[in-house]
């Protein structure tokens, strides 16, 4: 048995078990439907039209927070780098930063910004950022001083050399930052759409729960875990494919 | 001494951005830094404040105890059993990707509202980096030690006692680093939906009340409590580091 056959064996025997439990009233119905409910509702919820406006304003905002964090991290990371008594300043900045507490700055953004997209957005945003400077940096910090005396040889200004050289070489370990800006960008939004919003999957699952309505409430988080673990892993294996053609 | 003033520096920066923001947005939408911190000091010397504090640092201890014990044993049963790791690393890998938040439902209608619910919810958040790093740290290990520690016919709870935890500190501690922040977190979130009491439902009172000086004041307690926490845990890491590897 291979150890992936082991895994969907143990998650099948969970889900069956779970479905035992709720079907002889062990979990009582007010705590959880049954795992093959949570299925059929999911596919009553995806086949009418009425989630669709929350699924996809979610995913957009998941979607813009994940391109702007990635963006932005790299191109900071590259600058940064260049300017050395910056980097050391902004150290304990990074160093520190994953201790706080970014949903704490959310109330303030409400305030701030109103109730709209863009403070989850910013949250998504200002999650992912620091993990994409840094790995880039980390990236940057590996570029072989070879390569980089060949660009000045052929010319390269700075700009040319992060792009055609540097950048490009740092593509693993940025990556490493793009996917837990992937799986940030979800973390904040959702959770910022959770803690208070007027839309959005986190909203409905909210608003599910405070009705007590678990034939949607289950549901919508199966898919959103569903969505966020498979979007994670596709950049999961992603990176183990450019990393295999990279040590050819 | 440089090191001291870069720190000054960036301190001073992040103030003078804060207050060109006050000037920018007014007094409607964010407190001055100058007023904040006042009012910080205030909610500090105030005896309404103090039940809350002590709530949370309670919720959260209990939270962080669980986290680490429960993921140094996860890491470490997956770790010395070869197979069952192999097994279980992508799903922790999995786990920690995913939006745990949207589980809160599920955790408040597994524990109801108050104490337990906090702390699962910091614990969930904690327990998956610990047993990560923990998993990890023993992947890295020596196999000498491990060989050795079975050539003795050391039981596996000796085995993780005199030869695992002593080696694998230094890892265990960076994933203790990272539990940490990420178990505060997950307590605060616990209060923003189940409690009645701790600076999580302060600040979610906060915001429904419209006070701007309280969610400031707040924002910056917890600030400074979790950079204050993680530079001396970082300094325990790296001279934990330094003593296990060398300079």
């Amino acid at each position: 048995m291979t150890p992936g056959r082991v895994r969907f064996a143990l998650a099948l025997a969970l889900v069956l078990l779970l479905e035992a439990l709720c079907r002889f009233g062990v979990i009582s119905r007010f705590a959880m439907i049954p795992p093959s409910e949570i299925v059929w509702h999911l596919g009553q919820i995806l086949a009418s039209a009425q989630m669709w406006p929350a699924i996809l304003k979610t995913l957009g905002n998941v979607v813009a927070a994940c391109i702007s964090s990635i963006v932005v991290g790299v191109l900071a990371g590259a600058l940064i780098h260049r300017w050395q008594a910056l980097r050391e300043t902004l150290d304990p900045l990074f160093a520190a930063y994953y201790a706080v507490p970014v949903y704490a700055f959310y109330p303030l953004f409400i305030v701030i910004f109103g109730l709209g997209d863009f403070p989850q957005i910013l949250i998504g945003f200002m999650l992912g950022l620091v993990a994409v400077v840094v790995n880039t940096l980390n990236g940057l910090d590996r570029v072989p001083r070879v390569l980089i005396k060949t660009a000045r040889i052929h010319r390269l200004g700075p700009v040319a050399t992060a792009r055609k050289v540097a950048l490009p070489y740092a593509a693993p370990y940025i990556f490493t930052g793009v996917k837990l800006a992937v799986a940030y960008s979800f973390i904040g939004v959702i959770g910022a759409e959770l803690i208070m919003s007027r839309t959005g999957l986190g909203y409905e699952i909210g608003y599910a729960y405070n009705n007590f309505d678990n034939a949607v409430m289950y549901p919508l988080i199966v898919f959103v875990l569903a969505v966020a673990a498979t979007v994670n892993t596709m950049f999961f294996l992603w990176e183990r494919k450019i990393l295999a053609r990279r040590r050819k | 001494m440089i090191r001291a003033l870069r720190a000054a520096l960036l301190i001073a920066a992040i103030l003078a951005a804060w207050q060109l923001l006050f000037l920018y947005a007014g007094a409607n939408a964010l407190s001055s830094p100058l007023d904040t911190i006042a009012y910080a000091i205030e909610l500090l010397s105030s005896p309404r404040f103090y039940p809350h504090l002590l709530e949370t640092a309670r919720a959260f201890a209990v939270a962080l105890g669980i986290a680490i014990s429960c993921g140094i044993l996860i890491g470490f049963t997956l770790g010395l059993y070869r197979f069952a790791g192999d097994v279980a690393e992508p799903v922790l890998v999995a786990l920690y990707s995913i939006p745990k938040i949207t589980l809160y439902p599920i955790v408040l209608l597994a524990f109801g509202i108050g104490m337990p619910a906090k702390i699962a919810f910091g614990a969930i958040h904690g327990i998956v980096p610990v047993a990560i790093f923990a998993l990890g740290a023993v992947r890295n290990l020596n196999p000498v030690y491990l060989k050795a520690a079975r050539v003795m016919r050391m039981a596996p709870a000796r085995i993780a006692a005199r030869v695992l935890l002593p080696a694998a500190i230094p890892e265990i501690f960076t994933g203790i680093r990272i539990g940490f922040s990420l178990t505060l977190i997950g307590t605060l979130l616990g209060e923003m939906f189940a409690s009645q009491r701790g600076l999580g439902f302060l600040l979610i009172q906060a915001i429904g009340l419209h006070n701007i000086r309280l969610i400031m004041a707040l924002t910056l307690l917890l600030v400074v409590i979790a950079v204050a926490a993680s530079a001396a845990l970082l300094a325990v890491d790296r001279r934990l580091r330094r003593h296990m590897f060398g300079s």
